[in-house]
């Protein structure tokens, strides 16, 4: 519909580099044809992550209740790590460069999870809202589905799983065609991610069904492995419609970029494990107990 | 083990070996990844000849090596902290553990399972020699040391025992 336009796209870009997406960013026909309606909705549901957790921080201040900083500083973190994925140039490149997609899946369901779990939100949830809200939200939490989900190998069969479904069937040529599945495809990502790096450290926020470390790092391990041999047959072979040397610069970055994720993973499964605080060891939940 | 008496500091001896087993692994791994990979370009990241059994076992390899890398840290500072760290025991664990785990690599990973090779394009004869001649020093002289502060600890547990 916009043709005669967008013909004139590519000679902004000789002398600009970055032209196509400025050009795109004055026409909103245009610019929802390429973010989606998926996009749309992951900037919107962003904006308000980015503003509910400070505006329930400065709640609990007025109560004269305190929650620390560096809590506030890993969730706004970990929301630009999936904003970037979902929203902006790496979004869109992602489209069509392989490479910039597996950065995308490393922000999305690695690095933004495991700070935004770090952020401890579900604590922050029980203690700012109202309690008729917040005992429905525990009953959730200690449900028995729960459970399941929690368990560091359910969920990390959910995370991995769900990339080796992606990347070794038809999927995802298919989500270049389809917004839709393209959006379930992140939400996934981003839902499974988040759910195996609190399942995996069992905490800051109360984990109720939480097994015992060294269950819980065996599933890291597993996972691990597990995403480091996908990453090596995505190199040796890629996937549908991804031409090959984009596909081992994926792969590769997949690997190698994952890896500082992984570790922090592990160190803080370990700590409290093998090198607990010398007082406060014992107690279950140890990130909300030490608050306030 | 986890509450131990305040008053004689345990000897430890077995965690300080695990310590060290656990870093002597994630050791070769790190050197495998920044030496051979990174630095000298020797190893490839995906040969054409790697099997499926040589893939999980690399993977699982070095999953296992970053856990424990960090695992062993930790209880080295553990110790440490409960004064218990013992220099010796924790480098007789560190070379058995380096030496398997370097034996390891150099005879399942690279000639069993054909993983990817030490380096391309030459005469594998020498490095393969070196390479397992240099795992079998460091698991031999482990495991020396394994005995001798073996039987140190064995001996310094009886002395506490009798009121050291």
């Amino acid at each position: 519909m916009d043709r005669d336009r967008t013909t004139r796209g590519p000679v902004r870009r000789n002398h600009r580099g970055r032209g196509l997406s400025m050009h795109h960013h004055g026409h909103h026909g245009t610019e929802t044809a390429l973010l989606g309606p998926g996009g749309w909705a992951a900037a919107i549901l962003l904006v308000a992550a980015l503003a509910a957790y400070p505006a329930a921080v400065s709640a609990l201040y007025r109560r004269g209740t305190a929650w620390p900083a560096s809590r506030t500083a890993s969730w706004a973190a970990g929301c630009l790590c999936v904003g970037a994925a979902l929203v902006g140039p790496l979004a869109e490149r992602a489209h069509h460069d392989f490479t910039a997609h597996m950065a995308g899946h490393v922000l999305l369901g690695m690095l933004g999870p495991l700070l935004l779990v770090l952020a401890a939100p579900v604590t922050l949830a029980l203690r700012t809202l109202p309690v008729r809200a917040a005992r429905p939200l525990a009953r959730i939490l200690s449900s028995p589905p729960a459970a399941v989900l929690t368990d560091p190998f359910v969920a990390g069969a959910l995370s991995v799983g769900g990339l080796w479904a992606l990347y070794r069937t038809g999927l995802y040529a298919l989500t270049h065609t389809d917004p839709l599945l393209h959006a379930l495809v992140h939400a996934h990502v981003f839902a499974a991610g988040y759910l195996f790096a609190f399942a995996v450290l069992g905490g800051p926020d109360p984990a109720p069904h939480r097994p015992s470390p060294p269950w819980r790092a065996a599933a890291l391990v597993l996972a691990i492995a597990v995403h480091n041999i996908l990453a090596k047959t995505l190199y040796a072979a890629p996937p549908e419609g991804v031409p090959a040397e984009q596909a081992r610069a994926g792969a590769e970055l997949m690997y190698y970029a994952g890896a500082p994720v992984e570790i922090a993973l592990i160190f803080l499964v370990c700590r409290p494990w093998i090198l607990p605080r010398r007082r406060t060891s014992d107690g279950p939940g140890i990130g909300s107990a030490q608050v306030t | 083990m986890s509450t131990p008496t305040r008053a004689q500091p345990r000897p430890r001896h077995g965690r300080n070996l695990t310590a060290g087993i656990l870093l002597g692994l994630g050791t070769v791994a790190f050197v495998d990844e920044v030496v051979f990979h990174q630095l000298l370009h020797w190893h490839h990241f995906y040969d054409l000849s790697t099997s499926d059994v040589g893939l999980v076992s690399d993977g699982l390899f070095h999953a296992f090596s970053w856990f424990a890398t960090v695992a062993s840290l930790l209880m080295v500072a553990a110790l440490r902290r409960e004064r218990a760290f013992r220099g010796a025991a924790f480098t007789a664990g560190w070379l058995t553990g380096a030496g398997f785990f370097q034996l390891y690599d150099g005879l399942v990973h690279h000639k069993v399972l054909g993983l990817h090779q030490i380096r391309y394009g030459v005469d594998l004869v020498p490095y393969d020699v070196t390479w397992n001649a240099v795992a079998a020093v460091l698991l031999v002289s482990g495991i020396v040391l394994w005995t001798v502060t073996a039987r140190r600890a064995g001996r310094s547990a009886a002395t506490t025992g009798a009121g050291a």
